[in-house]
């Protein structure tokens, strides 16, 4: 969209709200999805010359029904006469944020695969065009739109209704949502800074529909931990690359770049949502990034409380990757010895993982022996799926093998 | 190591390269095959690409211009640079051409390289050729 950012950003807000309108009337998701958005795209074209209309949601919606009752037009000497009939009313149903979590458990559907579900997310509910979404993932626009439609048939044959789910299919079908926002937080943060703009705004665009979600269910513990989470985490952008795009690791990071109204916000968050009910991994991976983020200097870090925290958090999960976070926490804690034991249960579930030669080396960096160190670098360096990773773990060796040849290139002291 | 979980990229891209070493089913170069052959094997690239546009996984496919244009240059960034013209003697091991997608699995890159393995050569007779797979690059996983 080339209108501008207030525009764009109050397009994105009511995109949900409009559609969640146009469900509510006709209930057919598939055509509905597509009539709101050629009336974004009307209004992305409109609305920068003649100005943001007094009433720009109603706005929308007359578009958008127009669109709609086009369609079922050229629709109705077809089937379409039956599902007219069949259109549904809910008086019940208020609009706003509820409509738009309604739309997320139907895009974020279990039957589809996290990319379709991220892609129709995007466009349904974030108000995002296809060609937008299709720069984001770096493919043409004709393979996203196919990957969108696909996901919208799936939808549809699945027979989701537009309604709240019970709070029994709701507590079910939460987590699948709460997965789909997280996994576009991370397609955004972990893009290298500026090498792909529409790419780190996935993670404002996450950050903003969890904002969302959380202000219809202010009282969920996971959904404010997650939001937490992903303050916490974004707090720290701007410090986790340099100038070059290398990547900097938190200890090494300029915390004075950390934002702190970011972490002011998440800390509030989190320290409220674990005070309030069951604890949850997401919750568990926000108190971890509050108590990073909470350490003026690296060597502040509370590991003892971290290692805890990873601890539940992997009886919670079962996922190697964070008993791979609990072994480091537990050499932090106690010395690089007992994180290496624990790595050893890992070499099974991990196994040619990458991340795990990673921390290897780290810790047998930290325990001194040099050459089982640079041994397990070069093993991470060469199985990484990342550029900037590589290059910061080739580096680590590179480092290290400066130091055993003596060459004294390298003085900085090494933790 | 940060709060993340250290999640998998969601899409990982990877690259289907081919050489000119042909296959089991044949060696011998395409301008020596019969015209409907040639036809035969070119509407199936297309109908592949056509395929996995459908399926949301095409991201670019490229033949490249034969290996008599190819050309070596080496520099040492000071004096002029050397460039080797053809014929090379390794001209087959040379990329012929390439498919970029976009999927959920390494499993499913597989998938896709079979059915390019399988082309059409000559009176239609699969040409098996040896699919390179490769996972392109993608940013990196979580904070270190």
């Amino acid at each position: 969209m080339t209108s501008s950012p207030d525009a764009e950003d109050l397009l994105r807000e009511l995109a949900p709200q409009v559609l969640g309108v146009l469900m509510r009337r006709f209930g057919d998701f598939d055509a509905a999805e597509d009539a709101v958005q050629e009336a974004l795209v009307a209004a992305a074209l409109h609305w920068p010359h003649d100005g943001i209309p007094d009433n720009p949601r109603g706005w929308l919606i007359q578009a958008a029904v127009r669109k709609m009752t086009d369609h079922i037009r050229s629709e109705v000497a077809r089937r379409r006469r039956e599902s007219l009939a069949a259109a549904r009313d809910q008086p019940g149903d208020v609009g706003g944020g509820d409509d738009t979590l309604i739309l997320l458990f139907m895009c974020c559907h279990p039957s589809l695969t996290p990319a379709s579900a991220i892609a129709l997310t995007l466009r349904a509910v974030g108000g995002l065009t296809t060609n937008e979404i299709a720069n984001a993932f770096l493919v043409p626009e004709a393979t996203m739109a196919q990957r969108i439609s696909r996901a919208k048939q799936t939808i549809t044959a699945s027979e989701a209704r537009f309604q709240m789910p019970g709070s029994d299919e709701r507590a079910q079908r939460l987590p699948s949502v709460l997965h789909v926002m997280y996994l576009i937080f991370n397609e955004g943060y972990t893009s290298t800074t500026g090498e792909n703009l529409h790419r780190s705004e996935l993670s404002g665009e996450a950050t903003r529909l969890t904002r969302v979600v959380h202000g219809v269910l202010p009282d969920n513990g996971e959904v404010a931990g997650l939001l937490a989470l992903m303050l916490l985490t974004d707090a720290r952008r701007s410090a986790r690359t340099g100038p070059g795009g290398q990547l900097i690791p938190l200890a090494e990071q300029d915390r004075t770049m950390w934002d702190q109204e970011l972490i002011t916000e998440g800390d509030a968050l989190i320290t409220n949502a674990l005070g309030t009910g069951s604890i949850g991994e997401y919750q568990l991976q926000a108190a971890i990034a509050a108590l990073h983020d909470d350490a003026a200097r690296a060597e502040d870090t509370d590991w003892p409380q971290i290692l805890a925290f990873y601890g539940l958090l992997e009886r919670m999960s079962g996922n190697p990757m964070v008993a791979l976070n609990r072994a480091v926490a537990a050499a932090m804690v106690h010395g690089p010895a007992a994180g290496l034991t624990l790595l050893e249960a890992l070499d099974e579930p991990l196994g040619g993982h990458y991340r795990l030669d990673a921390v290897r080396a780290h810790l047998f960096e930290m325990a001194g022996d040099v050459d089982s160190a640079l041994a397990h670098y070069r093993a991470a360096a060469s199985r990484t799926t990342s550029i900037p990773e590589q290059h910061y773990l080739a580096t680590q060796a590179a480092k290290l093998a400066a130091r055993t040849t003596g060459s004294g290139e390298d003085r900085t002291p090494q933790e | 190591m940060g709060a993340t979980n250290g999640e998998e990229h969601i899409m990982p891209r990877f690259l289907l390269l081919q050489n000119y070493e042909g296959g089991a089913g044949c060696t011998v170069p395409m301008s020596n095959w019969a015209p409907e052959d040639i036809q035969a094997h070119v509407a199936f690239q297309q109908a592949l690409n056509d395929e996995l546009t459908d399926k949301g996984e095409f991201v670019d496919a490229q033949g490249l211009a034969g290996p008599d244009m190819a050309k070596f240059v080496t520099s040492d960034g000071v004096r002029v640079p050397v460039v080797t013209d053809g014929p090379f003697p390794e001209s087959k091991e040379l990329l012929a051409g390439y498919r970029m997608i976009d999927v959920d699995s390494e499993k499913r890159a597989i998938e896709i390289a079979a059915q390019a393995s399988a082309a059409p050569g000559p009176s239609g007779v699969p040409i098996q050729q040896p699919i390179e797979v490769r996972q392109v690059m993608g940013p990196p996983s979580a904070d270190l």
